[in-house]
């Protein structure tokens, strides 16, 4: 089998412009939804208490709904969780009661309605802690970026570390903006997600640019663009399998991981289809206009001094 | 050009083995079990206890399959869960025949089905969070503040003694915050203070000042010892709730300090989630009252005669019934420590207390006026009281420093010492995160992240094996050793599994593959571009390897952040995302590798390579497939 039968490189970086403004609009799309909507974060983030109670029928929310709020707790989500049976409570840090008291007397409460109420998980957390984890994530995600940014600058060449950067990090706001947009709860493995696509999707861009190195070697006739183009036209099947393997994973998540991994795997699923649009069309093109050279990745210090002039310099990067 | 050195092999091979034995436990399986261990520093687990326990179950007619003693615990293993539950009665009962302070610790338990040869290696299945096996969660947060508040009041009193026994003029002495003032008309007396502070407080630093017309000394606790209270605090902290816990009967309970002022406890397997919060949250009480020795009350204690109004009937640790009046002399509140000791002139075991200032005016006024009466000092736990001791005031006693000695064993002095500092917390604590699992959503989440692995993995198996022909079977065999390789690391580390964790084996796995796929493309094009399939394999392999380390490492870094500033959830994730692209390196490129070239290697005349199409643009469909 073989999927790209491809005769000539294509020339991805003639629509350079292009791709970057619809890449652009998606971007300031994204942006807009998360100041105008916000994200939707869970009980870990803004603390407060969850409670996922099975029922032996399918569960009257309304009736819960009511339940909960004879008891005086204010501002009581209640949603059904994965199957009709199964309800999810939300509520906010209620002042001068411990969690445990709360998750009991609505337990107690739920318990005197219908009998077949069983507590399935419970979680409470702090404002304090709530906080610090917000805090915390935005810890590792600048420790990402300044130590992807520090390795590509070394491995290749600033130009090349901005360029990635600039691409995958605008995957993340996009994939914010979606949770954004259509209210999907923003839990902590959805921000683990997030970051391991970040990792990933810069993977992306590295295989493209480790290309544009070697080709920078071996095509000494071809100026920039048709380098990068030769480069990812080269690339593009590993690029479609690798991403096409992951997602047939993530995939799995998605119809066996049930409920939990939901968020999880939609935001990784997000993050991989952007990420070969920004690492295809976006990275290669903004390093290409910071103005990428044959010269500074040769003179940049790489391992091999071999006479540039031969063909095969470089081979074995 | 194809062949591997013979160490290469070797390493491939002993990778195998080893992966396999440590992977291998995870395979066998649990069976439900009985766990005993001690409840207390003082008892001992040995053979006579296996033997106990053993005979605890003949009698009882419930065969186990094996009860064995393996480093701090019993272990008797039955064939089904029924049979369990009813030993740990029997047990229960055989061991701890008084149902107050029980001397055993007798649990619930799954233990790993592996073979005895497995375990002695070491090798145990995963660790599975809690999540994953149902459990309660907690974290606590110390109110370190008021451990401070606590030190500088007992502080403010030992000053108020000695200041007494010097005999030093001051006009007021007092708490304010966590700083003591101590007031004075002379600045000479405060000079003498000063001096005093230095020399008998190294915990304090002292600034002078005036105060109005008079002099003022401001001592707070000096930055170290403030480090050190506190690390007691949590400390005595955690010695409580290790004590509340063991009454539960948690099998394998897990209580950590968390950076400076917060403790874990995290209860796998508990069912009962909520009288594990009340057991936790639990605040026992001390309070020290008068025996009443009145002669309707001296009847009532042999049990001839009903208990006199004004008065309540406690029993003591030894079974003897107590009379003690209902008003309270003093309480936990008022105690600051307790050790346990030996009296320097009898050497008699002593349990010493140390009371703070307010308890030891009160302590000192009590015992003045009830020389050669008892007086008892009772623990309440769960609204329940019990006679510590019920000692005889022989004088007055100064100072807030109590000795409590008489008829017992330097044992149970500890016992009681430990008791009495653990029965109440060092500062109070407040849950700041509560997670509960129930057991049967913990065991629906294996399946769903077991689900998710495989089914993942069979489908990338398939499209590579179809795609890549024999290359494809290559690289999903090194899939499978990188499965393999991942499982063994979590067992030998004992890492915990968590369902993100699962997640992250199943996306590492995607991850993977590019590996793989990276390889098996370069190889296409080399064949495509020309080159002999011994040399395309060789080029393959070799060009792709940078590439493979640059894309692994951007990962990595993500890990790492993950794994540095996550917790909860996004830790166990992190932790098999790292180690699984670590794993992959070894698995997709050096053992892919070595069976590449086990295959091809050998054949000089290599014609062809299975793998799949080699598109030829001039050439229209030129195909190498076997």
């Amino acid at each position: 089998m073989e999927f790209f039968k491809i005769r000539r490189d294509i020339p991805f970086m003639r629509h350079a412009v292009v791709f970057n403004i619809i890449s652009l609009v998606t971007f300031l799309a994204a942006v807009f939804f998360l100041f105008s909507r916000g994200l939707h974060l869970s009980v870990e983030f803004t603390g407060g208490t969850l409670m996922e109670v099975n029922y032996a029928q399918p569960a009257d929310l309304n009736a819960v709904r009511a339940r909960v709020a004879s008891l005086g707790l204010n501002e009581v989500q209640v949603q059904n969780f994965g199957s009709a049976r199964d309800v999810l409570i939300r509520m906010p840090v209620q002042k001068g009661t411990t969690s445990g008291q709360q998750t009991e007397r609505v337990m107690a409460s739920l318990k005197e309605a219908d009998a077949s109420a069983n507590l399935r998980r419970s979680e409470f957390v702090g404002p304090q802690v709530g906080d610090e984890l917000a805090t915390d994530g935005l810890k590792a995600l600048a420790f990402v970026v300044v130590g992807i940014m520090l390795y590509l600058a070394i491995r290749f060449e600033w130009k090349y570390a901005v360029a990635a950067i600039i691409a995958n990090l605008h995957d993340v706001i996009i994939i914010l903006g979606f949770f954004a947009f259509f209210g999907w709860e923003f839990s902590l493995p959805v921000l683990a997600a997030v970051l391991a696509v970040l990792g990933y999707s810069v993977n992306e861009s590295v295989v493209i640019f480790d290309r544009i190195r070697e080709n920078f070697r071996r095509y000494r006739k071809m100026n920039t663009q048709e380098i990068i183009d030769n480069a990812i036209t080269s690339t593009i099947s590993r690029t479609v399998i690798t991403h096409g393997s992951t997602q047939i994973m993530v995939l799995s998540m998605l119809l066996f991981g049930g409920e939990t991994l939901h968020y999880f795997a939609l935001a990784l699923t997000i993050g991989i289809l952007f990420g070969i649009y920004s690492s295809v069309f976006v990275a290669a093109a903004i390093a290409m206009w910071l103005g990428i050279r044959r010269e500074d990745l040769i003179k940049g210090g790489v391992k091999k001094e071999d006479d540039p002039s031969d063909p095969n310099a470089g081979a074995t990067v | 050009m194809n062949r591997y050195p013979l160490w290469k092999y070797v390493t491939i091979l002993v990778a195998l083995l080893v992966a396999g034995l440590y992977a291998l436990p995870n395979f066998f399986g649990e069976t439900p079990a009985v766990q005993v261990s001690a409840a207390k520093a003082s008892v001992r687990l040995d053979p006579a206890a296996v033997s106990k326990v053993e005979a605890a179950l003949q009698a009882a007619g419930l065969p186990a399959n094996t009860v064995s003693l393996s480093g701090t615990s019993i272990r008797a293993r039955f064939a089904d869960t029924d049979t369990q539950l009813k030993a740990k009665d029997a047990i229960q009962r055989a061991l701890n025949p008084e149902g107050a302070d029980p001397a055993y610790v007798v649990a619930l338990n799954l233990l790993s089905r592996s073979p005895a040869w497995l375990s002695g290696l070491h090798a145990s299945p995963m660790y599975l969070g809690l999540d994953l096996r149902g459990g309660v969660h907690f974290m606590l947060q110390v109110d370190m503040q008021a451990a401070l508040t606590k030190k500088a009041e007992s502080l403010a009193g030992d000053i108020r003694t000695i200041l007494r026994e010097k005999t030093v003029r001051y006009s007021g002495i007092g708490r304010n915050g966590q700083s003591i003032e101590v007031r004075f008309s002379d600045k000479a007396e405060m000079a003498k203070t000063q001096r005093i502070l230095t020399e008998q407080f190294p915990d304090l630093t002292a600034i002078e000042s005036t105060d109005g017309a008079g002099f003022k000394l401001v001592a707070t606790i000096k930055p170290v010892s403030a480090r050190t209270v506190q690390d007691q605090a949590l400390k005595q902290n955690i010695t409580t709730l290790h004590n509340r816990i063991n009454e539960l009967g948690v099998a394998e309970p897990v209580i950590q300090q968390q950076g400076l002022d917060r403790i874990v406890v995290q209860l796998p397997g508990v069912q009962d989630t909520a009288k594990a919060k009340d057991i936790l949250g639990r605040t026992a009480t001390l309070e020290i009252r008068m025996v009443d020795e009145g002669s309707e009350a001296r009847a009532a204690e042999t049990g001839g005669g009903p208990v006199p109004f004004g008065s309540e009937r406690y029993l003591a640790r030894d079974g003897r019934t107590v009379i003690v009046k209902k008003q309270v002399i003093l309480t936990g509140d008022n105690l600051n420590d307790a050790q346990s000791g030996f009296d320097s002139q009898t050497q008699e075991p002593t349990v010493n207390l140390s009371l703070d200032a307010k308890g030891a005016r009160i302590f000192r006024d009590v015992t003045r006026e009830n020389i050669n009466k008892r007086m008892a000092i009772l623990l309440f736990e769960k609204g329940k009281g019990e006679v510590v001791t019920d000692p005889v005031i022989r004088s007055e006693i100064g100072g807030g420093r109590v000795q409590i000695s008489g008829s017992m064993t330097a044992m149970e002095a500890a016992d009681t010492a430990l008791l009495l500092r653990a029965g109440s917390l060092a500062a109070p604590m407040e849950i700041i995160e509560e997670r509960t699992i129930g057991p049967s959503l913990g065991a629906e989440n294996i399946a769903k992240g077991f689900n998710s692995v495989t089914w993942g993995f069979v489908a990338v198996a398939i499209f590579m094996c179809a795609y890549y022909m024999l290359f494809g079977v290559i690289s999903s065999v090194a899939l499978a050793f990188n499965l393999l390789l991942l499982v063994a690391v979590l067992s030998m580390l004992q890492a915990t599994l968590t369902l993100p964790g699962m997640a992250a084996m199943a996306l590492v796995l995607g991850m993977a593959i590019d590996a793989n796929v990276l390889i098996n493309e370069r190889v296409r094009e080399e064949l495509r571009n020309g080159a002999s399939p011994q040399a395309a394999i060789h080029a393959g392999y070799d060009r792709a390897w940078a590439t493979i380390i640059d894309s692994n490492v951007t990962t990595l870094i993500a890990g790492l952040a993950l794994l540095t500033f996550g917790s909860g959830p996004v830790r166990g994730f992190a932790v098999v995302h790292c180690l699984g692209i670590m794993t992959s390196m070894f698995s997709g490129v050096f053992f892919s590798r070595g069976v590449v070239n086990l295959w091809y290697g050998r054949q000089k005349k290599l014609k062809t390579v299975s793998i799949g199409t080699v598109w030829r643009p001039d050439a229209g469909h030129q195909v190498t497939t076997n």
